[in-house]
């Protein structure tokens, strides 16, 4: 059966200009955006940094996996903004009373860890978000070639081992699959969960001995350091490695003048200034050039 | 004659925790430029013959290892997989374990880096094997999108990067449906002709590659039975293993020909030789019985009895991708049995997952009269206990004959076995299910790397279920499989169905969808299987001698 497509949370390579370009661009992108990420704090410029990589998602054509992703980094993100509230005493705008709290003593929910709360769950949102993007959209093969020339088996073993989550992730899948055929429909109880458990575990330890001994025959133990190989530079090539290059110069410019300052506590300062607006228009632009030269993207 | 390129000396093989043999005194040369076929039942060593020449047996395999296999002058005790892997190419039977990297020219360029080439020879190598294989279209693909026969193509491609020497085969196949796997036996042949390359292939269907090789190697328990040239081999087979003959040998054996054929065209020669080739074979060769062709493909039964199953317009649509199922209409008859066939990725699992309520059609209705119970491809996904009798209860195992298995671990069951079991717990005991017994039966290629004998017990078993009143439905790749245990097949195409008959003119009138006594009788008298077809000879040569016995003609 084919794969139910828009379904798959790996890399495969479609027609777009992230895609296109060469993974050591990819990454540099990728890179700098996660910089801009830790480096900057005002909610605002994060915002503008959560719209710019969505509208990456979009122009690289996994904006319904990304969108995905945000679901499952707002159950990540939400915790954080819950725990902040609750555990820090900083802040001077209280709006609830807990009363005393015993050992933990006075439980006043602040506005301040409320928006701290806030950007730090922002920050891990736009973190999972870069990440997903870049494992959806930049050759892992590629990449870890590079890091083949330093030590081939380690990065040799890491593409295996992206190689191998797809296959374990078909794998569970026709086990379940199976299961749910059963004339007495799918196991349930703890002990049948166990079992499947040791089922899967068994199948993925036949498939990784099928794996390796496909290595073995393909001169893995004799391996050696991968060649270098020089290609010309392509249009999307200069433009993620130039897009990369203007974000981070953006976020250490937003951070060095000020334009993006923010801080929480003891009370919340965030001036949204026309510095700070004209660095969000940077920084989304920045990111979304890059999409909209859109020739030479075929796979 | 040319030194030898593999060579066995008294090769003897345990693996680990095992006392029998697995090779058993095996010596054999195979020289460069031979294609060889290696043949024997399931569990007989061609799997372990394959990986002791290639080294893993023992460097990777361990176990208890006597004698010696050389390779081009090297020595497997004294060098690994890996060093002899620039001299030997190995293509294993599941293209899904074999594909390492994510994109296809990183999987092609892989071996030849390893090897330390330099950046323009692995360019120039992954270029040229593409070419070779005619996978340059697919280069720049993601493994992940490969329909089974490109998988097993790119597999194919990353085994010869290095132009090896050698290419030794497990089953590549299998998997495969019937026009990607003459597809992979044409490309071996061509490697074997045009540039000499060795080719050591282990099959099941040998009707499928016989008249493509040299010469074939049977091993029975570990021990080689037979090496010769076809011809000698079939003649071997008919006296010592039938199981192992080709369906065209079968028919030439049952109507009392000789010699036994190596292909199609052979058999046709000598039927012609003998004047029992008829001028014009037809293929409208309903049987007795048999349902009439129809022009609305599966809705003639629909109207007779209240079906077992039927399928209105169903269409499985992929949300941003295609259409797997568009529009399918079917009905099945209690009793009625079923071939589904069609290429790889045609929507026939798809199909048979919306038949057991897995999938829900984005269009259309599928109505059942029962439960419809499925069995998936691989039965060994349905094993999570470490004892038979704790899958299945005692009288679903008795129903398929594995009661006294009970108390053995199911992954140390023969394929047969497993399959059966897989069945068992499938279908369940009457009164297990609170549906009760499966009005359906539907099967997903079922017969996986099984031998002929296997394969004719299972027929026989759903020959049988279908006689008590169960639907069967099979999706298969086996023409032959077909033949034996469904009276009308469906062929899907694209999601679509686009022929729906009487098996006996469905499976007689194609060149891959049909069975190998249909294309030497030329679809005549609808004989699908040597049985079939040599009864139609007996009565063509009693027709041309009225006075003579058939036997003495023949």
């Amino acid at each position: 059966m084919k794969p139910v497509m828009g379904m798959t949370l790996f890399y495969r390579r479609i027609a777009s200009p992230l895609h296109a370009a060469r993974a050591g661009a990819g990454a540099a992108w990728a890179l700098s955006l996660t910089a801009a990420t830790l480096i900057l704090f005002h909610p605002v410029v994060l915002l503008a940094l959560l719209a710019g990589i969505l509208g990456a998602g979009r122009g690289a054509g996994v904006g319904r996996a990304l969108a995905r992703s945000l679901r499952t980094a707002a159950i990540v993100a939400l915790p954080i903004v819950l725990i902040n509230v609750l555990v820090s005493r900083e802040g001077l705008t209280v709006f609830a009373r807990l009363g005393d709290l015993g050992p933990f003593g006075q439980g006043d929910l602040t506005l301040e860890a409320l928006v701290y709360g806030v950007v730090i769950g922002l920050k891990v949102t736009l973190l999972i978000l870069v990440t997903t993007l870049a494992g959806l959209a930049i050759d892992p093969d590629e990449l870890l070639r590079v890091f083949r020339r330093l030590s081939f088996r380690s990065a040799l073993t890491a593409s295996l081992a992206t190689r191998m989550l797809p296959v374990l992730s078909a794998d569970s899948q026709r086990l379940a699959e199976a299961q749910r055929t059963r004339s007495t429909g799918a196991p349930s109880g703890a002990r049948a969960r166990v079992a499947l458990l040791g089922a899967v575990i068994g199948g993925s330890m036949d498939r990784a001995m099928d794996v390796a001994a496909t290595l073995e025959v393909r001169g893995f133990a004799g391996a050696r350091r991968a060649p270098r190989a020089p290609r010309p530079l392509s249009r999307h090539d200069i433009a993620f490695t130039a897009s990369a290059a203007a974000i981070l110069a953006l976020a250490v410019l937003g951070r060095l003048t000020g334009a993006a300052s923010f801080s929480a506590y003891p009370s919340v300062h965030m001036p949204t200034s026309a510095g700070a607006l004209a660095l969000c228009a940077a920084l989304i632009l920045a990111t979304l050039l890059p999409f909209c030269d859109r020739r030479g993207i075929e796979p | 004659m040319s030194a030898p390129l593999l060579s066995f000396e008294r090769v003897t093989y345990r693996y680990p925790d095992t006392d029998s043999p697995a090779l058993d005194d095996v010596s054999l040369q195979i020289h460069p430029g031979e294609f060889c076929l290696l043949a024997g039942l399931s569990g007989h060593g061609k799997s372990t013959l394959l990986r002791a020449a290639c080294g893993l047996a023992p460097h990777f395999d361990g176990g208890r290892f006597a004698g010696h296999v050389t390779l081009a002058g090297l020595d497997t005790r004294e060098h690994g997989p890996a060093r002899l892997g620039a001299l030997v190419g190995v293509l294993f039977q599941d293209p899904e374990t074999q594909l390492v990297m994510s994109s296809v020219r990183a999987e092609l360029a892989l071996a030849l880096e390893s090897r330390g080439n330099t950046a323009a020879a692995v360019a120039r190598g992954v270029e040229e094997v593409a070419l070779a294989l005619g996978i340059d279209s697919l280069l720049d693909r993601s493994t992940h999108d490969l329909s089974g026969g490109e998988k097993q193509r790119v597999a194919l491609g990353a085994a010869l990067a290095g132009r090896p020497r050698m290419v030794l085969l497990d089953e590549p196949t299998s998997q495969l449906d019937p026009v990607a796997g003459d597809e992979l036996i044409g490309l071996l042949r061509r490697l074997n002709q045009e540039w000499e390359t060795t080719i050591l292939l282990a099959e099941h269907r040998l009707e499928r590659c016989l008249a493509a090789a040299d010469r074939v190697i049977a091993l029975e328990h570990g021990r080689v039975a037979c090496d010769g040239d076809p011809q000698s081999f079939l003649a071997w087979a008919g006296e010592r293993v039938p199981a192992l003959q080709t369906p065209g040998a079968r028919l030439f054996s049952l109507a009392g020909l000789h010699p036994p054929p190596v292909g199609v065209r052979a058999a046709r020669a000598t039927l012609r030789l003998n004047g029992l080739l008829g001028d014009q074979d037809h293929t409208d060769g309903r049987r007795e019985g048999d349902p009439a062709p129809s022009s609305k493909p599966g809705r003639r039964r629909a109207r007779r009895q209240e079906a077992a199953l039927s399928m209105r317009g169903v269409w499985h649509e992929l949300r941003d991708g295609p259409a797997i199922l568009r529009g399918v209409a079917l009905s099945l008859a209690p009793g009625e049995s079923v071939a589904l066939m069609g290429r790889n990725g045609a929507g026939k699992s798809t199909l048979l997952r919306h038949a057991a309520g897995l999938l829900e059609p984005t269009r259309g209705r599928v109505e059942r009269s029962g439960r419809v119970a499925l069995l998936l491809q691989n039965p060994s996904d349905y094993f999570i206990h470490e004892r038979v009798g704790e899958e299945a209860s005692a009288e679903a195992l008795e129903a398929v004959g594995l009661q006294e298995m009970a108390a053995r671990n199911p992954r140390d069951l023969s394929g047969g076995e497993r399959q059966r079991l897989a069945l068992a717990i499938v279908i369940g005991a009457p009164g297990e299910s609170q549906e009760g017994s499966p009005a359906v039966l539907a099967l997903d290629e079922p017969t996986r790397g099984m031998d002929r004998e296997t394969k004719a017990e299972l027929a026989a078993e759903l020959n049988r279920r279908a006689s008590e009143g169960q639907a069967v439905i099979v999706a298969t790749h086996d023409p032959e499989f077909a033949a034996a245990c469904a009276r009308r097949a469906i062929l899907l195409a694209d999601g679509r169905v686009i022929a729906d008959g009487p098996a006996c003119e469905l499976l007689a009138g194609g060149w891959y969808f049909a069975t190998e006594t249909a294309r030497i009788l030329g679809g005549a008298g609808g004989a699908l299987l040597p049985q079939q077809g040599a009864d139609l000879l007996r009565a063509r040569a009693q027709l041309s001698h009225p006075k003579a016995t058939a036997e003495a003609v023949l």
